[in-house]
């Protein structure tokens, strides 16, 4: 029992009252921002990352971790009462849930949200504390090779393997891969793409590129389909609390939901959000009230959402043991721990074991601390649901742009900023996907390294990158997760796909 | 690809905008290559190879995007309010030309005014001074409580005193 006596230290680390006050800060204001309409997790993450500049690691990281749980908490609320999901892992609970709560159930659609979100982050963080050392004693065997294979793996499901179109992702793919060049090549120190502008041999910052697609990218987005009308706010009617036979619907749904969720999340491939949509599919088949379904039925908004946050921390076991953001979120958080000098891995856990765990602890705590604070406060986050559009992306823009002044206000900056804001807007117009721009630039310098690496190793034969079983397994799957896609799009079946597209934040 | 037929059809202008795009970023990623000294060592790939390979898949993508402009039904995108986007735009641009004479506070109230201006709120006498105050406000609390940076202007000197 290595990996308990790890998290008992983990939490007393978390559990210095310093860092239990960030790690409320984190929540409220991660509560607060991602149940603002239209800002999934992934903005809110990007979003509050200057908040936490000013400390030191393990305080910044644990708040990080509230602003995480929280962000999906409050996306869940927003998609139940306004049916605009803020992310795709939401769509399914705002199907069942909207539906709720125009029935006047919202009060028992955001409980069951609430608690199957508390029970599947409990399950699938304690599932991650124990998954996590194992994975890090396998990783820790690894060569560049394997690395190399496992990212071209991620590059592949997170680009094109769903989604309406291969072309597209891989568009999105190797734009972020473009953009991964700029700067100092790690390896001979020689500046690539930078055109004599110093700026550039830093390369382009991931949270200036993140915050500009994500954040800027949405607010031109919406600024320009305004015309398409308001969304209706539905006011919380009747009890908040379940019923005795809402508890007995709910429970094995926020089970099954957290069974389902947490493998997909920890495989090192993208699509988290599947998990969210079999969990679905698993419900509809077991209930035994079919008629509900479609109409608010309470098992579809339990099962989903539990899946969503178990698959959520699911997506911690490659971020934190290889290094491999699998989603938006993800990829943020990494640039989070960049912004430290960390770079998670199975090293962190060997050099830095303390911040590890005592993240994995304080994954914990706040997702107690959410449950407390969640429940009885649910009215004043729906008010903030009412802040009219102005004034809300007023704000949004404001803060957006914060992260980059207050890390470096140098024009230059500002402007690739404002750039990539439009780019990200001229892709949601055009149907590309943004997550695998932001997934190419900080994969490539990595995957280029580990592939120049084996390389070397070899001393140039090309044919040592299958030379392990491992790299040849992965890279034989990349290949399927490639093609197959294709084909299934070719012979008309690709409506499928786009239903599982991972639409990003 | 049942169904095509050249003569009913425009391409999609979209895909071939992004061909284009494509094949420019394609080719200024071989230019830069080109002038790299290869320094492969023992991997026999230095910096320009990868940056080549990149540059050849843009490529590649390019001709497949304009491949696909002719044989795939165009997806007509949501009509845009271009204005309330270059307002947007505008904002964040004011910004970055006020940022350094006149402080964070009144450039990034500009930017909240503007990006309200986008959203519907038209009046600028009212947007703009709310902006300012709420973004003296954001600069109090994430300079002064939270420790990040920030260019001062003469409106936060007046504030912290300094």
């Amino acid at each position: 029992m290595e990996a308990l006596s790890f998290l008992m230290q983990g939490l007393s680390v978390a559990m210095d009252p310093m860092l239990l006050l960030y790690a409320l800060i984190g929540v409220t204001l991660g509560t607060a921002v991602g149940v603002l309409p239209g800002i999934g997790p992934a903005l809110t993450v990007a979003l509050l990352l200057p908040v936490t500049y000013g400390h030191d690691p393990a305080g910044s990281l644990i708040m990080f971790a509230g602003i995480y749980y929280g962000g999906m908490y409050g996306g869940s609320t927003t998609s139940i009462l306004l049916n605009t999901p803020g992310e795709s892992a939401s769509i399914i609970t705002a199907l069942e849930g909207n539906k709720m709560a125009r029935a006047g159930r919202g009060g028992p659609a955001l409980a069951t949200a609430a608690i199957g979100s508390f029970i599947a982050g409990l399950i699938a963080t304690l599932a991650l504390a124990f998954l996590a050392p194992y994975v890090v004693k396998v990783a820790l065997a690894f060569g560049p090779r394997d690395y190399f294979a496992l990212m071209c793996l991620a590059f592949i499901t997170v680009s094109s393997a769903f989604g309406d179109s291969a072309r597209k992702g891989l568009i999105s793919l190797f734009i972020g891969l473009a953009l991964a060049l700029v700067g100092i090549d790690q390896l001979t120190g020689q500046a690539r793409l930078s055109f004599g502008v110093p700026q550039l041999l830093d390369g382009i910052e991931v949270t200036t590129l993140a915050v500009a697609m994500f954040a800027l990218g949405e607010a031109f987005f919406v600024a320009g389909n305004r015309a398409t009308g308001d969304d209706q706010v539905i006011a919380v009617k009747g009890s908040v609390w379940m019923t005795a036979n809402d508890w007995a619907r709910s429970w094995k749904a926020w089970l099954r939901g957290t069974v389902i969720g947490f493998p997909i999340g920890a495989l090192p491939a993208g699509g988290a959000e599947i998990g969210t949509f079999l969990s679905y599919a698993a419900e509809k088949r077991l209930t035994k009230h079919p008629e509900e379904f479609g109409n608010g039925a309470i098992e579809g908004v339990a099962g989903p959402e539990a899946a969503n946050n178990a698959s959520a921390a699911g997506t911690l076991v490659p971020l934190l043991t290889l290094g491999l953001p699998t989603s938006a979120t993800a990829a943020i958080m990494l640039a989070g721990f960049q912004q430290f000098g960390l770079q998670p891995g199975p090293l962190l856990f060997v050099t830095n074991p303390q911040l590890v765990w005592g993240l994995i602890a304080s994954l914990l705590i706040a997702n107690v601390m959410l449950l407390i604070l969640n429940l009885p406060l649910i009215g004043l986050w729906v008010r903030l649901l009412t802040i009219p559009k102005p004034w809300l992306y007023a704000g949004i823009m404001v803060f957006a742009t914060l992260g980059t002044i207050g890390a470096n206000p140098s024009p230059v900056e500002l402007t690739m900023l404002l750039i990539f804001g439009l780019m990200g807007y001229l892709m949601r117009v055009h149907g590309y996907p943004i997550a695998p721009v932001v997934v190419g630039l900080i994969l490539g310098p990595m995957a280029e390294q580990q592939l120049r690496r084996a390389l070397s190793i070899a001393q140039g034969d090309v044919f040592t990158l299958v030379g392990s079983p491992l790299s040849a397994t992965l890279l034989a799957f990349s290949v399927l997760a490639l093609v197959v896609p294709m084909v299934l799009r070719m012979r008309g079946k690709g409506q499928m796909l786009s239903q599982l597209a991972a639409e990003e934040d | 690809m049942s169904g095509y037929n050249p003569s009913q059809r425009r391409p999609d202008g979209a895909a071939l905008a992004m061909a284009g795009l494509l094949a420019a970023l394609g080719g200024v990623i071989l230019w830069d290559a080109a002038r790299l000294h290869e320094i492969g060592g023992y991997s026999g790939v230095g910096p320009g190879d990868v940056a080549r390979w990149i540059g050849y898949a843009l490529l590649g993508l390019a001709i497949w995007s304009g491949i696909a402009a002719f044989r795939e039904t165009p997806v007509r995108p949501p009509r845009q309010d271009v204005v309330s986007v270059l307002w947007v735009a505008g904002g964040l641009a004011a910004q970055i030309l006020l940022l350094k004479t006149a402080g964070f506070a009144i450039a990034t109230g500009l930017l909240f005014a503007f990006t309200a201006r986008g959203f519907g709120k038209r009046n600028l006498a009212l947007t703009i001074p709310v902006g300012i105050i709420f973004a003296l406000v954001v600069y109090l609390v994430f300079a002064g409580l939270l420790k990040l940076t920030l260019p001062a202007g003469p409106l936060e000197h007046l504030f912290l005193g300094k």
